[in-house]
């Protein structure tokens, strides 16, 4: 039988799909990292230490940034999937780098996390998210089949306990409760049962008991005085504005003087050094201040869209591993940028967590920017596998 | 390129996965709202008070003292004014912790120590030894890390680093943020040396001070008082709302009543500060300048008030020549119409300077000790004496208006009368022969008002104490002054009262009721201010000639005086006159308290009246030649000599009394002047106390000063 195909007269080609050009990354989720970038290099001019040029702050943030942005674009052309082969070896980085530096570490405010290096101050624990979130998500996709085993369940907490009671010795709260979130968000994506969310929850409920009440009843002191401080004063911040709710008493008067539209130049707070630690854990009151609502909603917005666009890629992930570690990488941002802004509008206990991409300091930028890195991968290798398989991916 | 495992492989999305993820994101929108919201709250709803309080952060503000206003007399002659004098003081945010926690302990220990102190001696013994103060606990030693600089900045300003020590101990433990005064009238080299050498003396501070300057020296101490730095006492009382910590304050006299209007609003420079405290700059568009204090003015005439402090000085001398031990007295000079105090003193007195600056415990309790004759202590509005005779006019005005007697009732006075068993007699048995009224006040028969007394009360009508109260005796006269004592009139209830307080303090320390020895053992055991028994004819008897338990301060006999004279208007008595800005403009009159007024019968009065004139002027006046060569003419003396018994230390003294009133008959309009004196341990009252008066009415009429010693031996 003669068939003659049909032929649209205005595609005399034929119907074929539309040959796209195929971006290796996703631009929605870079273009929110570099808003983000921008607003961390605005908000830091003039945020300088005293005695040293208004730029000291701003031009290391941009070399980092520089780092951290070739490492992730060089990172999201590489398959990640391979990562999960080498899950014991980044295992074993992620535990000895943190040994490393509670035996040579600098001592920084009365805390060793960081290895100085000439250039640099390394701190492992920031790193190490991103380790553990590929390590423990390779570990659950090996075990996949048996997701909802109790088993399964309290292995992947061992191995998330291990670096974060290293990390709390450290002693680095912060970063072990980062620790935590994200291996539960990882199990949470994988599909661990409810009941075992629910009896973790338990759990957890019962050792903050027993560390915040009843071990210092009997004596017994798991974290510092200072920590029970800093976690509890949010609850009463009026008690004692000269110590442990000083801080957040600072940047929440810093943030609420900002108003709708900011006090720009006339921002006292910051210039006249009211509010400690405003380049790296209270950045966000800076903002607030010196751009008021209108700034602070839209730095927000940004994370937003980043959260949001992680999310989907999780969705377009070409295999389990992606998806785990991209829901490793969403609670990780998630938990730090709102503890982070939490804790500086006074509703989050004070636990050093940095704002991811905001806050000064090169290991947590260039970690972020890893993670960044690894979801573009994510995008990326899901973008292609969908082709091979004839299908168009949309945004 | 790709790279997968069996167990890496899944479904694009499962249901499962999908709704998980979908929890993901919800957790997300809810986190992010709440922030939003919080936002939204911090920011906008409560923006301005975040606002206000980022700009409170940022400034502090430094006062600057206002200059304490002056205080002048009628005239405008200042009494007390203010100087600036250099100091230097020391920050107490400049010494280390253990030194201000030290100086905490010290001021608990002083706490302590006094409590202790106040426990163990009885409020009777404190008011005999006036001049003790509790005991300080001994200053902790200078810590090493002061050492040092104690010596350098001792070393500059001539000064021992315990003393150093001492000051910053004491001034930190009773005002712990107020910067401390090391030294005052400091040098000019030495503030010089401090400012060149900054760095070398943290926290030393050149400051300059408002001092109190008296130019008049010793001129009405007691009833000026002093200042200091406001105590957290004080701050408590509402009169001080708003004072804050370190203020100059009024303690006492005038200067604490007036303080409202002596004390002037504080300025401020305000500094920005960052968050170590250290100042930037001065914002100086802020600045609060200063408002100086109000003039008091008040109305004493300081002519006339010298005068009475010299002529109550003369007559102290005058006793003592006399063989009698008198060293203090006091007097007060009162326009009787309108209650203005021209003048009022006390002796001994004190040169107020001393209290400008840092004063030792040492010259504090010479200024309190009875041996020197307790200069701080106001006698004038606190010496509570028996009145003696100078009360017969009372009981005169009382038995007239009882209707009971006319001025005709006559006694015969053989110079003693038995009295339930007891011969009661006047001073020197006297027999002063068949007396009426009038010339029962002219000699000051005793036995006359004995028979009045007798007669006029029994137990429960108190004719006699009504009138003395009328006429303000037993009650405060409402000075403006604080601290001032109201007397007593006995009666029967007070008798009572007494003997229950004394009851009490029997049963406590255990002395046995009714034994001949129970009363020796209360007083030796701290009891014994009442022989527990009832209102007896003998009390009204010692009551009409003002002896016994009748107690009045010298202000309160001017007061009663002023209130007959005044046809029963009784004056409130007052100092302040007018308020006036620094320049000398009056700004305000200050009212005092309207007059009280008790029923005088014209009939009555003018019979006493005529009494006291006659003891002042006619043959055989008590007082009649005290004022001797005297214009009674034109100033006619209405005034009254008292005797009265007091004992010190087991020993009986006579109280010196005499008051009077003397008419200005060239000004009918002129309601004269009330003269109240009494010379403690003084002798006779015409010989002391009455001559003190004619000195004060000579210049206040502008006649010639005489001091003659009457020969009255009245009581």
């Amino acid at each position: 039988m003669n068939t003659t195909p049909i032929v649209d007269p205005a595609r005399p080609e034929g119907i074929t799909a539309p040959r796209r050009a195929v971006l290796p990354f996703d631009p929605v989720l870079l273009l929110a990292v570099l808003g983000i970038c921008g607003a961390s290099l605005l908000t830091l001019h003039g945020a300088n230490p005293p005695g040293v040029s208004p730029n000291y702050y701003v031009v290391r943030q941009a070399i980092y940034f520089a780092v951290g942005l070739a490492l992730a674009l060089a990172l999201a052309r590489v398959d990640y999937s391979r990562l999960r082969e080498l899950k014991y070896g980044l295992y074993a980085v992620l535990i000895a780098s943190i040994l490393l530096v509670s035996a040579l570490g600098s001592v920084a405010r009365g805390s060793r996390r960081a290895i100085s290096l000439s250039f640099f101050t390394f701190q492992a624990s920031e790193l190490g998210k991103v380790l553990l979130i590929l390590a423990v998500s390779a570990f659950m996709v090996d075990r996949i089949r048996r997701v909802q085993d109790r088993d399964t369940t309290a292995r992947v907490m061992l191995a998330a306990l291990v670096p974060a009671a290293l990390v709390m010795a450290q002693p680095d709260l912060g970063s072990a409760m980062v620790y935590l979130v994200a291996v539960l968000a990882v199990m949470f994506v994988a599909g661990t049962s409810w009941r075992h969310f629910a009896g973790l929850f338990a759990l957890g409920a019962v050792a903050i008991a027993m560390v915040l009440v009843v071990a210092p009843a009997a004596g017994v002191h798991v974290l510092h005085s200072y920590q029970t401080d800093r976690l509890t004063a949010f609850l009463h911040p009026t008690d004692n504005p000269a110590k442990q709710g000083y801080q957040q008493n600072q940047s929440k008067i810093a943030i609420g003087a900002g108003q709708k539209t900011g006090r720009g130049e006339q921002a006292t707070q910051t210039k006249l050094d009211f509010l400690p630690e405003h380049h790296t854990d209270f950045i966000f009151a800076v903002v607030g201040e010196r751009y008021g609502f209108v700034g602070a909603a839209l730095l927000l917005s940004l994370y937003a869209l980043m959260i949001w666009r992680a999310l989907r890629i999780l969705t377009v992930s070409k295999n389990l591993f992606g998806a785990l570690v991209a829901g490793g990488i969403v609670a990780m941002l998630m938990f730090q940028v709102f503890v982070n802004v939490g804790m500086t509008v006074g509703i989050a206990p004070i636990t050093g967590i940095p704002l991811p991409l905001m806050s000064y300091g090169g290991s947590s930028v260039i970690t972020t920017l890893l993670a960044v890195g690894i979801l573009q991968s994510i995008y990326a290798q899901g973008r292609a596998a969908a082709a091979l398989k004839g299908r168009v991916l949309t945004y | 390129m790709s790279y997968y495992t069996p167990e890496d492989r899944r479904p694009p999305t499962t249901p499962q996965m999908a709704l998980r993820v979908a929890t993901l994101g919800f957790i997300a929108l809810a986190l992010f709202a709440i922030v939003f919201f919080r936002l939204w709250y911090l920011q906008v709803l409560a923006g301005d008070k975040y606002l206000a309080e980022a700009n409170q952060n940022r400034v502090r503000d430094r006062p600057i003292a206002a200059p304490r206003g002056d205080i002048v007399d009628r005239n405008g002659v200042a009494i007390v004014n203010s100087r600036l004098a250099n100091v230097v003081q020391l920050s107490p945010s400049s010494l280390p912790k253990p030194e201000r926690i030290a100086a905490a302990t010290w001021g608990q220990q002083a706490t302590t120590l006094a409590k202790h102190w106040t426990a163990s001696h009885t409020a009777r013994w404190r008011n005999k030894h006036k001049a003790a103060v509790p005991p300080l606990p001994p200053y902790p030693a200078i810590p090493v890390s002061l050492t040092g600089r104690f010596t350098s900045i001792g070393r500059v300003l001539h000064m021992r680093p315990t003393t150093i020590q001492q000051r910053v101990i004491r001034s930190l433990a009773t005002l712990p943020y107020a910067a401390i005064t090391l030294r005052i009238d400091v040098p000019g080299a030495m503030l010089d040396y401090f400012g060149e050498h900054k760095r070398a003396y943290p926290g030393v501070t050149p400051d300059t001070l408002f001092l109190r300057r008296y130019p008049e020296r010793q001129l009405a101490s007691q009833l000026l008082g002093n200042v200091g730095q406001v105590s957290p006492g004080q701050l408590k009382e509402s009169r001080f709302r708003g004072v804050h910590q370190g203020t100059i304050v009024g303690k006492s006299g005038v200067e604490l009543a007036y303080d409202r209007y002596l004390r002037g609003h504080d300025g401020a420079r305000v500094l920005q500060v960052d968050a170590l405290g250290n100042f930037s700059r001065e914002l100086v568009r802020s600045r609060r300048n200063p408002t100086p204090g109000r003039t008091i003015k008040l109305s004493l005439d300081l002519g006339l008030q010298k005068a009475g402090q010299d002529a109550l000085l003369r007559a102290e001398g005058a006793a003592n020549a006399n063989g009698n031990p008198s060293r203090a007295g006091a007097f007060v000079a009162l326009n009787p119409g309108n209650g203005e105090i021209l003048a009022m003193g006390s002796s001994p007195s004190f040169d107020p300077t001393v209290f400008t600056k840092p004063i030792s415990v040492k010259h504090f309790a010479e200024l309190n000790s009875e041996a020197n004759g307790a200069p701080l202590f106001d006698r004038a509005i606190q010496g509570q004496y028996p009145t003696g005779s100078t009360f017969k006019p009372f009981t005169a005005l009382a038995a007239l208006q009882s209707g009971k007697f006319t001025p005709a009732f006559t006694v015969a006075d053989s110079g003693c009368i038995k009295i339930g068993g007891v011969d009661r007699c006047n001073a020197g048995h006297a027999a002063n022969g068949s007396v009426d009224m009038v010339n029962a006040l002219k000699v000051s028969s005793d036995v006359y008002f004995y028979t009045l007394g007798l007669r006029l009360n029994s137990a429960h009508t108190e004719t006699i104490q009504n009138m003395a109260r009328g006429l303000g005796l037993g009650h405060a006269t409402g000075i403006d002054l604080p601290g001032e004592f109201k007397g007593n009139i006995p009666d029967w209830r007070w008798r009572q009262r007494i003997a229950k307080v004394e009851a009490a303090c029997r049963r406590k320390k255990h002395i046995p009721l009714g034994e001949t020895y129970s009363v020796y053992l209360a007083v030796a055991r701290g009891c014994g201010i009442s022989d527990m028994r009832q209102w007896s004819e003998g009390d009204n008897v010692n009551l009409a000639v003002g002896q016994g338990d009748v107690q009045a301060t010298p202000l309160q006999m001017a007061v009663a005086y002023s209130g007959f004279v005044e046809n029963g208007r009784v004056p409130r008595p007052h100092l302040g006159l007018e308020i006036e800005d620094s320049n000398g403009n009056p700004i305000q009159k200050i009212q005092p308290a309207a007059a009280h007024h008790v029923h005088i019968d014209p009939a009555a009065r003018q019979t006493v009246l005529e009494g006291l004139h006659a003891a002042a002027s006619a043959p055989g006046g008590t007082s009649t030649p005290v004022w001797g060569g005297w214009d009674q003419g034109t100033y006619p003396v209405y005034g009254k000599t008292g005797t009265a018994q007091t004992f010190d230390h087991g020993i009986e003294y006579d109280q010196s009394w005499y008051v009077c009133w003397i008419q200005d008959t060239a000004h009918p309009k002129d309601p004269g002047l009330v003269i109240a004196v009494t010379v403690e341990k003084g002798g006779f009252g015409a010989e002391a106390a009455a001559p003190a008066a004619r000195l004060i009415a000579a210049h206040y009429f502008r006649q010639k000063a005489s001091f003659i010693q009457g020969t009255s031996r009245t009581r």
